[in-house]
């Protein structure tokens, strides 16, 4: 008796089983293949003021960026703006943009007899938001990806924190949440997202304020030592300097393909 | 089948308490990293992995290592490893589930796992790795247990698992070959951006996987009455030598490559791991240590008298297993890292927590061995009354 109710269980929950996978597969046939999947908050549309580009790259005008302060501002301005938590173990630092001496930003081109004004001067570093990013490509879920415009972001909320796309990263970009990161935010802005323990965060070249018009904030606190715009824009300022200074990047031999400029 | 593990005696079951006290501790300490996250290890920005993908790492290698046994047998039809077939692929079960778990531990947020199957991925590796690692921890648990079942019932094993034995062989392979491309395809990581870091992965492995099954053959036939069989115990251990040697000469390999080259990219992190770097060198005295058991283990391993006696053999498998622990557990992980891309060194050591999270999933992980050889010893040693 058991063996015989045992099978027609299994025989009901087997064509159960098949019958709710059948579901899926008729919606995207009678779709016609075209997926249209209403969005839980209605249609999303661009904003008026939005800055687009079909490139997006900066260059950094080391010069410039020496002056007093120039660097300090640019770097709090962006770490304030995106709550940027202050750890106060060194091991589990959140940095987006710093600054670093030039044998560390670019430890392949370093040599005895460098430039006084080069070895001393301070170097922004941050996310390359590379043309071929590694991380992206490592990323097992796609929380990080590169957007059409060339902005690699990070989705906070997909993140499992396996950190392989820290190990991807060939630049030490990258930063790690070990620990809840609000108690140690200074001053929580509210239209930006605090994160939480656990997801890798990173520079997402300001795509909030690009969406509303604004330029990076970091751009916008340099005082023009940082320069941004649209590389595919002949007429935009990056194009400009590209075409008149010889620039520099980090790594470029691998591949990546960095779009932080850096006019020395 | 599962029943027979049930009957223990008085050591068994002391054993098992043992292992479970253990994973309690740890459990509470897992808790305790879940809440505060993974700032309880000694991971930092720049080290952003550590123990549990070291140990993961090694594991791997532990489980593909089951091949060894299988391949001979069921290829070749090498006789005297068909009474432990079924050991090899109970290690593999266990070594697996604990590359299961040490990833688990390892993750920032473990609840969104299953993230990795509902945003398929298939241009990341992890993706490949997640896919493999189940695959063969179904593989062998479909396998192992059939083949047992039926030695229980005194009958040949079903002959529809015999393409799920020959999918084994190359798929151990792929395990520990997709591990490796985890590290070896990464642009910015000098130290693991070399190709010989998968044939070096499999050869590390079929040493450290028959070193072990030569020490839980030997460790058997004190506590049971099941002997393997001096011809196996044998086989494995030259399958030892001459994988230890190959791997070691990769390793050579690779220093060489690196410091004829002089590229500091590449050079530097070995020179961190022998040396030290700026001051840090914490791993200095494990790696030396990594060469002079692998060495040792060499050495004695290639003279026949030390290698046919099974006390000296014992010895020389420990220091293979330690050797080649040090080498992936400790040293591969750090040593990619350190130093960062920016070429600065900061150091990883591991906390507390991380340790005795790390000793939970190892105690979880002979919890299932232990379970699973009883299971298979009761079998064996019915059948040998039997016939």
């Amino acid at each position: 008796m058991m063996e015989n109710s045992r099978r027609s269980f299994l025989k009901i929950a087997g064509v159960t089983a098949a019958g709710l996978g059948l579901k899926p597969v008729t919606d995207v046939l009678a779709s016609g293949g075209h997926q249209t999947k209403s969005s839980p908050i209605g249609d999303v549309s661009k904003g008026k003021d939005v800055l687009t580009a079909k490139r997006w790259a900066m260059v950094i005008d080391v010069k410039k960026m020496a002056h007093d302060g120039t660097v300090h501002k640019c770097i709090e301005a962006c770490h304030k703006l995106h709550n940027v938590p202050k750890m106060t173990n060194k091991r589990h630092e959140i940095k987006w943009i710093w600054e670093e001496e030039f044998h560390h930003a670019f430890p392949g081109k370093h040599h005895e007899h460098i430039a006084e004004a080069i070895e001393h001067a301070p170097f922004l570093v941050l996310c390359n938001h590379c043309e071929n990013p590694p991380c992206v490509r490592a990323c097992p879920t796609k929380a990080t990806f590169q957007r059409e415009d060339g902005i690699v972001l990070m989705d906070f909320h997909r993140c499992i924190g396996c950190r392989f796309c820290m190990a991807a990263c060939p630049y030490g970009s990258r930063s790690f949440n070990f620990r809840d990161p609000r108690p140690f935010i200074e001053e929580t802005q509210e239209n930006f997202p605090t994160r939480m323990k656990g997801v890798v965060e990173k520079c997402n070249f300001c795509a909030e304020r690009l969406a509303v018009g604004k330029q990076p904030a970091c751009v916008e606190a340099s005082d023009g030592a940082l320069i941004f715009g649209d590389l595919d824009d002949e007429n935009s300022d990056v194009r400009k300097v590209l075409k008149s200074d010889y620039v520099i990047r980090r790594k470029p031999g691998l591949g990546t393909g960095p779009q932080i400029y850096y006019k020395v | 089948m599962l029943e027979r593990a049930l009957n223990g005696n008085k050591n068994y079951w002391a054993w098992l308490m043992v292992l479970m006290s253990i994973i309690g501790v740890a459990v509470v300490f897992y808790l305790y990293q879940l809440w505060f996250g993974l700032g309880v290890t000694g991971m930092s920005r720049d080290v952003s992995w550590g123990f549990y993908i070291a140990q993961f790492t090694f594991l791997v290698g532990v489980a593909a290592s089951a091949v060894m046994l299988v391949l001979p047998y069921y290829l070749h039809n090498y006789k005297a490893f068909g009474k432990i077939t079924v050991l090899g692929e109970f290690v593999a079960i266990a070594a697996v589930t604990m590359c299961l778990l040490f990833i688990l531990a390892d993750l920032g947020q473990p609840q969104r796992m299953l993230n990795v199957i509902f945003y398929a991925t298939p241009h990341s590796m992890l993706f490949w790795d997640m896919i493999v690692l189940n695959g063969y921890l179904f593989l062998n648990v479909i396998v192992g247990w059939n083949a047992l079942s039926a030695e229980s019932k005194g009958v040949p094993p079903p002959k529809w698992i015999k393409p799920f034995i020959y999918i084994s062989i190359p798929w151990a392979v792929s395990i520990h070959t997709v591990t490796a491309f985890l590290y070896c395809g990464l642009p910015g990581r000098g130290f693991w951006l070399t190709a010989v870091l998968a044939p070096r992965f499999l050869a590390s492995a079929f040493a450290a996987g028959p070193a072990l099954l030569i020490l839980l053959c030997l460790l058997l036939r004190k506590l049971t009455r099941f002997d393997a069989g001096k011809e196996a115990i044998q086989m494995l251990s030259k399958i030892a030598t001459y994988a230890i040697i190959i791997n070691v000469f990769f390793f050579f390999c690779e220093v060489f490559v690196a410091c004829y080259s002089q590229i500091p990219e590449h050079m530097d992190h070995l020179t961190y791991l022998f040396f030290g770097l700026h001051g840090k060198g914490a791993l200095v005295p494990f790696m030396w240590l990594s060469m002079i058991l692998m060495f040792t283990g060499i050495f004695m391993l290639l003279i026949p008298k030390v290698r046919t006696n099974e006390s000296s053999l014992a010895v020389a498998c420990v220091a293979i297993f330690i050797g080649t622990w040090i080498d992936k557990g400790l040293g591969m992980i750090s040593g990619g890292f350190v130093p960062n891309p920016l070429h600065h060194v900061n150091e990883y050591i591991p906390t507390i927590p991380e340790i005795m999270i790390t000793i939970g999933v190892y105690a979880i992980g002979m919890l299932v061995l232990t379970v699973l050889y009883k299971m298979a010893i009761s079998v064996k040693e019915e059948a040998a009354g039997l016939s």
